[in-house]
């Protein structure tokens, strides 16, 4: 007979059991028993954040820079409406988690209790899926199957709502080696047949392109997709969640495609005759006007391991439901035992006019302008952490920049919200990332008006000694709304100015790290170094940045890949 | 789908969230007590009917989907219908009762409860064989589908 356990204890079991070594989270009267557990065992770890969105956020960054399953605990009530926003995030872009939530006791639910919310109802769209725990006999093997569901297939936040008397009720604990379910059964390897069809489309290619996602850094395929863009010669362009799935220092990269992706990028998508998607799931932010697209004729290979990926926004010709390595594997095999070859003069012609679109030179901005420009602090800070950094951002211009200018040539380092776009998620993920990643360097590059929205974790950074580098572009206006207003509404600049700015220095200061304000180009540099040379502490470096600068290329909303504004 | 409680809103959460349309909607649990099987009549072009059974065999309760239109199936619905029973509508409705295959199964001096099944459109046409004015109240409960022939939808 196994010894009896409080529901609180098996649920810190099951934890370590899965070999959680960290969770981040925020108590409540609902998870006081939980918490009691967490304070009698020492293996994992609990980061105490300031916000419980935070804490989703900071198991995501962990989860993102790490493949491991995030996880976050939260009280019930307030504390689960909080956590709503970062599991959404983390939902949009498929990332590995499990969040705790504590509920009010069984027999108080549905009496609008004190703290009562119904969390799976308000969770259940923005999860892959949510358990509430209604008995103790059921909480080690629902732990377990939130953390599988969490892990495989198309990852995603899982949600376990725990009653209060559930985490108090007492019962014998093994934890489930094995969990197998009949209605959940995600598919690994590739149809062989199709992967068949797609070598021959590979091989009678003329313009072909490589278009990779997230589901490449989900998956860890960088390897396996380095090894086919080269063994084929092709070019290759990353969404903005595939950065750093190909070496951006490559010569075959052609840059991140889509709204804000290079022109070389966005022409060799439209024009190509053979796309060779994979983990990519055609966004609107990534394809613009689907009729536009449309009008060009082309072949596309589809891979992506959640059959709803496929064919939802443009139709498809080869669909291959696979996990992206196991595919690729089986592709490089066929690849290299036929004895053909893709068409090489075709492939010539085909470089030869992108490096044609390439001489455009569409990242171009005004070197010896005397305002610090954004892209040039990213250019730097790129070079200064040689492009080994962890960079997570919040959202805007700042990180289309940051995206555009630091190279990422390894998978995990490129950490930010892509489908939700989040503002307020790139200082918490950097917390997590930098857990998970004790020695990584993290940055995280954001703006003034998305850093406010989770300001208050520079707290928890001071807590648990995070030596995050904020780089703040500091443009003093929403940017990425302003330059809307400037492109579709006529300048009218309606409620995006900042105004009111708190003196970041300050601030930094009062919370225990250190403040730089960085004003004029030629400062920008040694800024950045000494900033990293204080390898133990956090700082803050507030660039005061060209408030006019816009984000180039740009696809605008209904129009065409190609029908991009330049600079 | 597993039996289990939030299955059901699963369902119907992914078809208001992403607009897609129920026309009917019917669930029980089968003779194995672990499964409850659903029959969900919607409409759309080929590519949203395509979405919608990827969308629902992405539900992890949801154990497999069919396209019960796919082949040959036979498809159910039961009906029940008050209605004014008067004088001499009395022996018409009855009569028209008997032409659609429906029972009477409950009387008062004043109206009829009518049994009918059938498939939706059968009781849509039956609805509209009654005077409209006669129709006191009707219930459905949407169709049931299953294939024909040998063939058994397994699990
Ligand atoms: C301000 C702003 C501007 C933006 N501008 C751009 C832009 O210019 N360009 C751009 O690209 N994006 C842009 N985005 C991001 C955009 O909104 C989408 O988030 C992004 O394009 C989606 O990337 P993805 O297609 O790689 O899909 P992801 O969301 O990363 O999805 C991953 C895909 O891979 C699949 N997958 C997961 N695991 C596996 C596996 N093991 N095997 C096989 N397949 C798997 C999934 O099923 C899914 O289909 C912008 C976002 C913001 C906030
Ligand atoms: C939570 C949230 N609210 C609103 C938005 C809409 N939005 C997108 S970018 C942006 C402005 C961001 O400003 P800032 O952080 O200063 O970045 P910049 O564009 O100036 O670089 C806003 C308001 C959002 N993405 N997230
Ligand atoms: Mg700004």
């Amino acid at each position: 007979m196994n010894e009896e356990l409080t529901g609180a204890e098996i649920t810190i079991r099951c934890l370590q059991a899965e070999g959680v070594d960290c969770i981040f989270g925020y108590p409540g009267g609902a998870v006081l028993f939980i918490y009691d557990e967490l304070f009698k065992q020492d293996k994992v770890r609990h980061i105490l954040v300031r916000h419980e969105q935070a804490a989703v956020h900071a198991a995501d960054g962990y989860a993102r820079s790490s493949n491991k399953v995030g996880v976050a605990l939260v009280t019930s009530g307030p504390g689960v409406t909080n956590a709503v926003t970062g599991i959404a995030t983390a939902y949009m872009d498929s990332i590995p988690m499990v969040v705790i939530s504590g509920q009010v006791p069984t027999n108080a639910i549905g009496l609008d209790a004190f703290q009562e919310v119904d969390t799976v109802g308000i969770t259940r769209p923005c999860v892959k899926h949510n358990f509430l725990v209604n008995d103790i006999s059921e909480l080690a093997i629902t732990i377990k199957k939130a953390f599988y569901i969490a892990a495989t297939g198309r990852p995603g936040p899982v949600l376990v709502d725990i009653p209060k008397d559930v985490t108090q009720q007492k019962m014998s604990f093994t934890y489930p080696e094995k969990v197998s379910m009949r209605s959940y059964n995600p598919v690994i390897r590739g149809n062989l047949k199709q992967v068949k069809k797609a070598v021959e489309l590979i091989l009678s290619a003329q313009r072909p392109v490589v278009y990779t996602g997230g589901g490449i850094i989900l998956s860890d395929a960088a390897k396996q997709l380095t090894e086919l863009v080269k063994m084929l010669d092709f070019p290759c362009t990353n969404t903005l969640m595939g950065l750093g799935g190909f070496p951006a220092t490559d010569r075959q990269f052609i840059g991140m495609l889509g709204m804000h992706g290079t022109y070389e990028a966005n022409m060799a998508m439209q024009y190509c005759d053979v796309l060779i998607a994979i983990g990519a799931r055609f966004d609107d932010r990534v394809i613009g006007n689907p009729k536009h697209f449309y009008n060009e004729n082309r072949k596309i290979i589809h891979i992506d391991i959640d059959p709803s990926s496929i064919s939802k926004r443009v139709k498809v010709d080869i669909p291959i439901v696979g996990n992206v390595p196991d595919v690729l594997k089986e592709l490089i095999k066929l690849l290299k035992s036929t004895k053909e070859d893709p068409d090489q003069t075709a492939l010539a012609e085909w470089w030869k006019q992108i490096d044609l679109w390439r001489e455009r030179d569409c990242l171009k901005f005004d070197r010896q302008s005397e305002i610090i420009k954004p892209q040039m602090v990213v250019e730097k800070l790129y070079e200064i952490t040689k492009g080994d950094a962890f960079v997570t951002s919040d959202v805007g211009q700042h990180q289309m920049w940051a995206a555009q200018f630091y190279k990422f040539d390894k998978p995990r380092r490129w950490i930010n919200s892509g489908g939700l776009g989040t503002m307020g998620f790139g200082m918490p993920a950097a917390m997590g990332v930098q857990l998970a990643n004790p020695k990584g360097k993290v940055a995280c590059i954001t703006g003034e008006a998305s850093i406010q929205m989770c300001i208050q974790e520079l707290s928890t950074c001071k807590q648990y000694k995070l030596p995050l580098k904020i780089v703040n572009l500091n443009n003093r206006y929403m940017g990425m709304v302003r330059q809307w207003q400037e492109f579709f509404h006529g300048n009218r600049y309606a409620e995006s100015y900042m105004d009111a700015l708190p003196d970041f220095i300050k601030l930094a200061e009062s919370y225990g790290h250190v403040g730089m304000r960085i004003e004029r180009p030629e400062d920008v540099e040694g800024a950045l170094q000494e900033a990293f040379k204080l390898k133990d502490q956090l700082v803050f470096l507030d660039f005061i940045t060209d408030q006019a600068e816009n984000v180039f290329p740009m696809v605008p909303g209904g129009k065409g890949l190609s029908e991009m504004i330049l600079v | 789908m597993e039996n289990e409680a939030g299955a059901l809103s699963r369902v119907a959460g992914l078809f208001s969230a992403r607009g897609y349309n129920i026309e009917s909607l019917s669930v029980a649990p089968t003779e194995d007590p672990t499964l409850s099987r659903m029959t969900l009549v919607t409409s759309g072009s080929d590519e949203v009917i395509e979405q919608v059974t990827k969308q629902l065999n992405k539900l992890i309760e949801v154990v497999k989907v069919i396209d019960l239109s796919d082949g040959n199936h036979i498809e159910r619905e039961l009906m029940l219908v008050k209605v004014k029973a008067v004088g001499a509508d009395r022996d018409e409705i009855k009569r028209l009762a008997d032409i659609f295959r429906g029972c009477i199964i409950d009387v008062t001096d004043k109206s009829y409860t009518i049994e009918v099944t059938g498939t939706s459109s059968k009781l849509d046409a039956f609805l509209e064989a009654i005077d409209n004015s006669a129709v006191l109240e009707t219930v459905r409960t949407g169709a049931s589908g299953i294939g024909r022939g040998d063939w058994v939808l397994k699990v």
